[in-house]
């Protein structure tokens, strides 16, 4: 059945304060969810006291600030800091989100920082993304064609083609709908989940591609597609403002429109 | 989500797992136009439960009487049965992990809905050729 409660190994326990260096005036508690594979101890929940008149104004910033001055054990990934490169998703004060587009200001009182939900996690803030990365595979995202490119190397697209694009192209993969989606925590095993099947919308809206009823045949599944209930989880979390339930939906309507 | 030490397919593989299905859009479609469908009968089958109201057992009889009551009644009772496996199918799939329970539970519902179905139109038919 379903899990509705965190298996015995995984429920969190109280952890460490971190105390803020005397004389700090504008403290704020950070409650950051800590796991360690090698030690075999469950997860717990450690609070960093950090001072905001010496850090960045991004949840990311803060988090840095905690590993380079505070606590150097904690696990997290970045790149970019600067919403494009999808590394540094996380759940923060109850929801999905890029701790580098988050700003502190906006979270209520303690700042709640956990790893992205229902995730097998490899350490601290960090999830193992293995499965979606091969669900991601499995949709083959590069264009699919017989015809041989044109002489000029170009394959052409009107402005009114390129533009059922919008939206699509602009994903990166950061998994915040993914995992905030209730039918994938529930059978992530085999449904493709938000982030893949907007993926997938891509290729299918894309005018130059030839595999498109190849990619419906492909996702025509009860559970690949058809587990996505309209919960609408995604498009509410996504931090690139994005709206993967809408692109499901074409998707859907596609499956109708080929059936007569 | 889990993958247990013994099992070492290939991230891809175990995504691909056995391939599409190639259906689950006759369910959605059929899930989507069976709950249009009931808007209007729903509204007919409480509306004249209403206007019922307080009336005795010949009444309905000669309620269920008239071709136009005993077809739609028919078609509310088809519908809503057919609708309700339609949907508990899905939350069985959502909900139940277990592959062999999860088909053997579909497969009860199955049973259950399109029997209470047939119990509920038979009986339809009984009141309205017994009128």
């Amino acid at each position: 059945m379903v899990e509705f409660t965190l298996p015995k190994n995984s429920k969190v326990t109280s952890g460490k304060t971190h105390k803020a260096p005397a004389g700090a005036k504008n403290v704020r508690n950070f409650k950051v969810y800590r796991y360690d594979p090698d030690t075999g101890a469950n997860p717990r929940l450690d609070t960093y006291e950090v001072d905001m008149s010496t850090c960045g104004p991004m949840v990311l910033d803060a988090l840095l600030k905690i590993k380079d001055e505070m606590d150097p054990t904690l696990a997290l990934r970045r790149s970019c800091r600067e919403g494009i490169c999808g590394s540094c998703s996380m759940n923060i004060d109850g929801g999905n989100t890029l701790a580098c587009l988050k700003p502190v200001d906006e979270c209520k009182g303690d700042v709640k920082v956990y790893p992205l939900p229902h995730m097998p996690v490899v350490k601290d803030l960090v999830p193992d993304l293995t499965h979606v990365y091969a669900q991601y595979a499995s949709i083959e995202p590069w264009m699919k064609t017989e015809t041989l490119p044109p002489s000029s190397g170009e394959r052409l697209q009107s402005p009114e083609e390129r533009e059922k694009l919008d939206g699509l192209w602009e994903c990166i993969l950061c998994f915040c709908c993914t995992t905030s989606c209730p039918s994938y925590w529930w059978n992530g095993d085999r449904y493709l989940g938000p982030a893949i099947l907007l993926q997938a919308a891509r290729w299918i809206n894309d005018s130059r591609d030839e595999a498109t009823g190849e990619r419906l045949d492909n996702l025509e599944d009860p559970f690949r597609l058809y587990r996505c209930h309209t919960i609408m989880n995604c498009t509410n979390t996504c931090p690139k403002g994005l709206n993967p339930a809408k692109a499901i939906a074409d998707i859907k309507m596609k499956m109708v429109e080929r059936a007569g | 989500m889990s993958s247990p030490a013994n099992n070492l397919r290939s991230p891809l593989g175990r995504a691909r797992g056995l391939g599409s299905a190639k259906e689950g859009l006759h369910h959605w479609w059929a899930q989507r136009l069976t709950s249009i469908a009931l808007v209007p009968l729903t509204v007919w089958f409480v509306a004249s439960i209403i206007s019922l109201a307080g009336a005795g057992f010949v009444d309905f009889v000669a309620w269920l009487g008239s071709p136009f009551n005993a077809t739609v009644m028919i078609l509310f009772l088809a519908v809503s049965f057919h609708h309700a496996q339609l949907g508990l199918q899905v939350v069985l799939e959502d909900y139940v992990s277990s592959h062999g329970l999860r088909v053997a539970s579909i497969i009860i519902v199955k049973f259950v809905c399109y029997g209470l179905a047939a119990l509920a139109i038979v009986s339809t038919l009984i009141v309205t050729f017994g009128a």
